[in-house]
């Protein structure tokens, strides 16, 4: 350990301590204290109720294809944004981060009058058949514009500060454009997807705001997990909301660690032997 | 391919179809999925005229609405910038026991639910939670009122500040603090002449993020602050409101005003971003990605053409 | 494989990297291209790799036109600067990377075969399962170098091979590649703003300056007889007098040297601290003694001589000499180029 030289850290600990205390952990511990309070058969006759199942499924699914749509679509982008030049480029660049700066509560009402079977998109994919908004696919189409962003913005910077020796050794070896990608440039990008795809997954997981004017919110259709113990707490059923809300909880935790794990798995070369 | 005659030889994805592909799909999601809303939001907002928006944004309801989340943010971003510089300042510039586990637990908020945060308040201060019948025998109100809402928006806010200002001061290490306080100065001094000039861009650069966040929160304090029309509705409740009164015309009216904050926000963010701020990528998920990233770089230090 | 450059020139935005630069090198040379920094040698390099485009010129390998003919094509192996292995693959991983993407199938079996012997031409066998970042950089260089074997290249060409790595690690490597260019005969050229190890490792040597090509020969070439000041300069420690040329004879205090073909007028001598003497007494330059370095093999002098110039030079280690002595320095041998 470093011998302590600058002044400073029992206030800025303190503060930091206290604020990570009531703002973070206090409110999650009583969370977890309630949840617990319920005792293993209540809480698991909530969690693994029909309607919460569903929920589940509507939840994941969507969050899924949403991700999926994002990883390819964030690629793709991240790669035109730092190899390509193209009028209107440094625009696309900073419109990217809308989805972060709007409010999910506009982004909700704006995405539905959009794909509304009345609206610019809605009513010419109505006319092929396909409804958006009160379906599955709203929520697809609310949690990828909430998540847009993630991955472009972890593999963008990747991306730019990849050694252009490594691209150009891979060519003077014979490689082709397909193969280099392949072998090198997408390997390197790996652990920056890979947290791009959690942070995304993980965001739709949870998103509420966008989600619930343009998904119909029926039950075991198109009602999403946080929705239903936001129905709870307005049911007054506080145990049942505390045991949903747990089940986000827990799950959020989960693809953090399993995140770190991955990582650490494909970036094992980077360790000394 | 809109090469120089004796331009570079081509990289890898330079061949015009690829290209040409690529930047096509781009920009028709980009156009789809994020102009689009942009575009739809100004024209609702205006579909009745002019004077029909200058109304509905002076109808003391919209109004008690921008004020209340004007409040929020006057709280909840000051409190939050005090706690992402100490935090920051701890983290970056002392080693002690838990320091992974802190840093850890200051972007959990980033990756939980809104929801989950409001129905955790709920349990802290609610009736049903731990100190909520002492708080009402006290007669102090915090749910269903301003400072539940301005607590549950410092919690989905908590990282922001930090998040930009600890890889940054990580990467700046200790030597200039160092040299500064073997100088004689005091620790406030060294850290307004040395630090703070040094992470100001990125300090802004957190505080107009958590800013634009704090006003735009729905999830969690649509939990916390019980929705009470012209009391505890901040804008973003104020625009489900209108939306689900079938107020169309007024809840555009009220979402454009949150709409030109996040254009505004993203100029900001540009304009910081060309002062430096955001270069030093934060960790994502507080993973051992950008240390482990900048190892790999220094493996094979970018070597560009050398004339 | 022969390499002819004729005229080649190269220019980045506005500044002119590589000037009209015409070069041959010949089948299974081993070529340095010396020079400081900005002289345009990493240049040229890279457009012999088809890296970089010329601008102008031509670039051919044997009878054929390699110009405009992309790097994957060209059968070049490249050695990178900081060697640029992919940081995600093994040892073995970057070796067999070019058989592996190579149009040219080949077994399994054979693409291992073919990395051991790699692995053992440069001296890393039982290193073929760590990655880069768990390696040495001397190991890494090595690496570098079979990786770019492995696709049996025409033509090998490294950048400032040895740059990143410590004097005894690079001295031993300059050995060990020189071994393999002898070895297998390959065509050679390597950039190097060290004169020390053009000189060592090369057969011929490039020396360029501001993009262009100031003097190509031998190392004993260059040595002797430098074709300008700066060439001197460039090649090592050099000491600088200036005097007059009359008569193809430079004329310094207590004598003259040889200085052919320098027209009458001033002119500049270059004398190495090895090729200046230093008595007590006798016929020479007037001289004081202000400083006495020692080193491991010999005793370096800095004197200062009546105009106020001050000169180095290296005498045995026995040599008796203390700082305020007086004596006199005399030029064994020197260059000699008329000032402009």
């Amino acid at each position: 350990m470093r011998r302590r030289v600058l002044p400073g850290l029992p206030l800025s600990l303190g503060i930091t301590l206290f604020y990570v205390g009531l703002i973070v952990a206090l409110p999650i511990g009583a969370l977890v204290f309630k949840a617990a309070s319920l005792g293993p058969q209540d809480y698991w006759r909530i969690v693994s109720s029909g309607r919460a199942l569903a929920s589940y499924r509507v939840t994941i699914a969507c969050a899924a294809a949403a991700t999926a749509f994002n990883l390819v679509f964030g690629l793709a982008l991240a790669w035109v944004l730092s190899r390509y030049s193209f009028p209107g480029k440094r625009f696309v660049d900073a419109i990217v981060d809308l989805p972060f700066a709007l409010p999910t509560a506009v982004a909700g009402i704006a995405l539905t009058t959009l794909f509304a079977a009345n609206g610019w998109f809605g009513s010419v994919l109505a006319q092929a058949g396909i409804l958006v908004a009160y379906t599955p696919l709203g929520i697809v189409v609310a949690m990828t514009f909430t998540s847009l962003p993630f991955v472009v913005r972890t593999v963008q910077p990747v991306l730019e500060d990849l050694d252009p020796a490594l691209e150009e050794a891979a060519q003077s070896l014979g490689g082709s454009d397909l193969s280099i990608f392949a072998r090198v440039i997408l390997p390197l990008l790996a652990p920056a997807l890979l947290a791009g795809v959690s942070l995304s997954f993980a965001r739709s997981l949870g998103e509420f705001g966008a989600i619930i004017f343009i998904a119909g919110n029926q039950p075991f259709e198109t009602e999403i997990t946080a929705l239903l113990a936001f129905i709870r707490l307005e049911e007054y059923d506080y145990q049942a909301a505390a045991a949903i809300a747990s089940v986000l909880l827990v799950t959020a935790f989960a693809i953090l660690a399993a995140t770190n794990l991955l990582q650490a798995r494909a970036l094992r070369y980077m360790q000394r032997a | 391919m809109a090469h120089a005659p004796h331009g570079r030889p081509p990289r890898v994805g330079d061949g015009a179809a690829v290209r040409r592909a690529l930047i096509a799909f781009v920009l028709a999601v980009g156009a789809i999925l994020v102009l689009a809303p942009l575009v739809v939001i100004f024209a609702q907002a205006f579909r009745l005229g002019i004077p029909a928006f200058v109304a509905n944004i002076a109808h003391p309801d919209t109004r008690h609405a921008i004020l209340l989340t004007v409040l929020t943010a006057l709280v909840a971003v000051p409190v939050n910038t005090v706690f992402g510089v100490a935090a920051a300042w701890a983290i970056t510039r002392f080693d002690f026991p838990g320091k992974r586990a802190l840093t850890v637990a200051i972007e959990i908020p980033f990756s939980i639910s809104p929801i989950v945060a409001g129905v955790a308040y709920l349990f802290v201060y609610g009736l049903q939670g731990l100190f909520g019948p002492a708080l009402q025998a006290a007669e102090i109100k915090i749910l269903f009122a301003l400072p539940g809402i301005v607590l549950a928006s410092m919690f989905v806010t908590a990282p922001f500040v930090a998040r930009e200002l600890i890889p940054l001061m990580q990467a700046q290490g200790r030597d200039l603090e160092e040299a500064a306080t073997s100088l004689g100065a005091s620790g406030w001094r060294t850290f307004f002449s040395v630090t703070l000039p040094n992470i100001r861009w990125a300090l802004l650069y957190g505080v107009v993020l958590c800013n634009a966040r704090v006003m735009g929160e729905f999830g969690a304090v649509s939990v916390v602050s019980g929705n009470i029309r012209g009391q505890t509705n901040t804008l973003p409740l104020h625009v489900e409101l209108l939306y689900h009164d079938y107020n169309t015309a007024g809840a555009f009216a009220a979402a454009s005003i949150l709409t030109l904050l996040a254009l505004v926000t993203i100029v900001a963010k540009v304009l910081l971003e060309r002062q430096g701020a955001g270069r030093v990528r934060r960790p994502a998920l507080a993973a051992p990605l950008p240390a482990a990233l900048s190892t790999a770089a220094a493996l094979s230090p970018a070597e560009g053409a050398k004339p | 494989m022969k390499i002819t450059l004729d005229n080649v020139v190269k220019t980045f935005d506005t500044f002119r990297a590589v000037h009209g630069v015409s070069l041959a090198i010949g089948s299974g040379e081993l070529v340095a291209l010396l020079g400081p920094s900005g002289s345009g040698k990493t240049t040229i390099l890279r457009m012999v790799a088809g890296l970089e485009y010329a601008d102008g010129g031509t670039i051919r390998f044997g009878d054929r036109d390699a110009t405009r003919i992309p790097v994957r094509e060209r059968g070049v192996g490249f050695v990178f600067q900081h060697y640029a292995l992919f940081p995600h693959m093994t040892v073995a991983g970057n070796i067999a990377f070019g058989m592996k993407v190579s149009k040219l199938r080949r077994s399994r079996a054979a693409i291992d075969a073919r990395v051991a012997e790699l692995l053992s031409l440069v001296k890393l066998g039982g290193l073929g399962g760590r990655f880069p970042g768990q390696i040495s950089g001397g190991q890494r260089q090595r690496v570098a170098l079979a990786r770019a074997l492995a696709v049996d290249p025409k033509v090998l060409l490294l950048d400032e091979p040895f740059g990143a790595l410590d004097a005894n690690v690079r001295r031993e490597l300059r050995r060990s590649l020189r071994d393999i260019h002898d070895a297998l005969g390959i065509t050679t050229l390597f950039v190097t703003h060290d004169q020390e190890e053009a000189l060592d490792l090369a057969d011929r040597v490039v020396i360029l300056d501001h993009g262009r090509i100031v003097q190509e020969g031998t190392p004993q070439q260059v040595c002797r007889a430098p074709s300008s000041a700066f060439v001197t300069r460039f090649l090592g420690d050099a000491n600088r007098l200036v005097a007059e040329v009359r008569g193809g004879r430079a004329l310094i205090a207590g004598g003259s040297i040889e200085a052919a073909g320098v027209p009458d007028g001033r002119a500049e001598i270059y004398a190495r601290p090895a090729d200046i003497e230093w008595a007590r007494e006798g016929a020479g330059i007037a001289a004081r003694v202000i400083r006495v370095m020692d080193r491991p093999e010999s005793r370096r002098l800095v004197a200062r001589l009546p105009g106020g110039e001050h000169v180095e030079l290296d005498m045995t280690p026995e040599t008796a000499v203390g700082v305020g002595d007086s004596g006199v320095v005399t030029l064994r041998r020197a260059n000699v180029f008329a000032l402009a």
